[in-house]
């Protein structure tokens, strides 16, 4: 019996995503959930955003998507006050444990062994094989599986580090309360208005990513992909021939 | 069709997920854990402010074209309806509860004190804000003039406009903003005095809170030790009707 033979018959198996990153995905996909839905929820109570300081009925409206149905909506009925405490509760547990994870993933090395892209990742010729094989859905097998392809470490880096804190301190930036108490952080986004319509851009930048990460899921091999989000164990796809 | 299963279970889990959340916000627990975000809310944000700091005040140049009105734009009772023909000369703002020497001041008298101007923005919980430039006197200055009592720990405004069913719109606050420079009894929005939709004849402006604080056609002012025996105990008509929070800071 060849050893290729003894490979095919026993994949192997390894220990692919740590404890931490486990925990803060799931918590993530349930409060994502919630402040997504609950979110839509608010915004149906005034569906029309604006740019700059001020924005109400007799303003210029640069987006008018009519209410969101109540089949994503948090709740299901209009409930503006049940939707805000829906909101309100999962937000400080969103910044918390992002601010924990970040730190974590510094300290053990996650962030600097597995999502900071590496010398010659960025080349425009490396990119743009990741891009095709992407789209021929060739996923890496073998050691590559290990890794994350450069479109990986660029969506989850930008999740990580650009539209969950963007979503997070533009949400604070629409509170009278934290205005006073922080006036740059509404300065930042160029007044309420503004920080409210790029709120809603955060979510539904978010939103795209949760569908093309699922798509991806589903494409890889969902069982194997939940199983090393679950578990941790993860099979390591046969090396292509 | 596995991969359709899978996109059917997805919506079908996604929409299952939301219906759980529901009911899951009919338990008790559930409901007074979410209800209770607003005090976090409370405490992180009074503990990253000054007490006195100020909300952003804006230039001229940025106040809304035109203020929208929100909520009651008409309070239409015969007593508001004769209070507004007389051009509010009858209407007083009577000061009690737990001072030592209740008041009963007329426009003309509010319009002798001390003034703050102030163009601040006004954020409606459901999501918009418009900037107008508000005059009116601090209500500490009322309260001080009133001898509140030490033991008094929040400050209830009392409005002339009926809910339905005889409720009257009512909201408080605690001393720390009743205190605060920027909340003043307001008589003129941009220039003039207050339009019977912003609240003729005076309303209460809080800058670092939301709309629905802001109480319109206020009619008595009252410092009291709780909030509990007031209204259904929740400090104001939309918290004990609807369940809006008490702190509106977020």
């Amino acid at each position: 019996m060849g050893q290729g033979q003894a490979a095919a018959v026993m994949p192997r198996m390894v220990q692919r995503h740590r404890l931490s990153t486990r925990l803060w995905h799931w918590l993530n996909a349930m409060l994502l959930y919630m402040l997504f839905t609950s979110g839509l929820g608010i915004f149906n109570a005034h569906p029309r955003l604006y740019w700059g300081q001020y924005g109400a009925n007799f303003d210029h409206a640069w987006l008018e998507p009519g209410r969101f149905p109540g089949w994503i909506t948090l709740p299901a009925l209009y409930d503006l006050a049940m939707a805000r405490h829906w909101h309100l509760t999962a937000a400080p547990v969103l910044l918390f444990s992002l601010l924990v994870y970040m730190f974590w993933s510094l300290g053990n090395g996650h962030i600097r062994r597995d999502l900071l892209f590496r010398r010659g990742e960025l080349a425009p010729g490396h990119v743009w094989r990741d891009i095709q094989d992407h789209a021929r859905l060739r996923f890496p097998t073998g050691e590559a599986a290990l890794r994350y392809t450069v479109l990986q470490k660029g969506s989850y880096g930008a999740v990580i580090f650009l539209l969950l804190p963007v979503a997070i301190l533009t949400g604070l930036a629409m509170s009278p309360g934290m205005n006073a108490a922080w006036p740059w952080l509404i300065d930042l986004f160029g007044g309420r208005q503004s920080a409210r319509s790029i709120h809603f851009i955060a979510a539904f930048a978010l939103a795209a990513f949760f569908l093309v990460h699922i798509l991806m899921v589903l494409l890889a091999g969902p069982l194997n992909e939940v199983r090393s989000m679950l578990t941790g164990r993860y099979r390591v796809p046969e090396k292509r021939r | 069709m596995t991969r359709l299963l899978s996109r059917r279970a997805l919506v079908l889990g996604g929409a299952a997920a939301l219906a759980g959340c529901d009911r899951l916000a009919r338990h008790e627990t559930v409901r007074d854990a979410l209800f209770s975000a607003d005090n976090f809310h409370k405490w992180a944000q009074r503990g990253l402010m000054r007490p006195d700091a100020l909300a952003h005040e804006f230039r001229p140049d940025q106040i809304s074209p035109f203020f929208r009105a929100n909520g009651t734009a008409n309070p239409d009772t015969p007593a508001y309806r004769a209070l507004w023909r007389s051009g509010f000369a009858d209407w007083r703002l009577r000061v009690g509860g737990m001072v030592a020497r209740p008041l009963s001041l007329s426009l003309a008298q509010l319009h002798a004190m001390p003034h703050r101007e102030q163009i601040t923005r006004h954020d409606c919980v459901e999501g918009w804000s418009a900037i107008g430039k508000w005059r009116g006197v601090p209500l500490s200055l009322i309260l001080d003039a009133a001898r509140m009592h030490g033991r008094a720990r929040y400050v209830v405004l009392r409005c002339a406009d009926d809910m339905g069913g005889g409720a009257r719109y009512y909201e408080s606050i605690d001393l720390i903003d009743a205190f605060h420079p920027q909340t003043i009894l307001a008589f003129a929005l941009n220039d003039r005095p207050l339009r019977v939709a912003n609240g003729a004849p005076l309303r209460l402006r809080v800058e670092r809170q939301l709309g629905y604080k802001h109480a319109k056609y206020l009619m008595a002012i009252e410092a009291v030790e709780s909030l509990s025996g007031i209204g259904a105990g929740k400090g104001g008509y939309w918290e004990d009707r609807a369940g809006y929070d008490w702190y509106a800071g977020i």
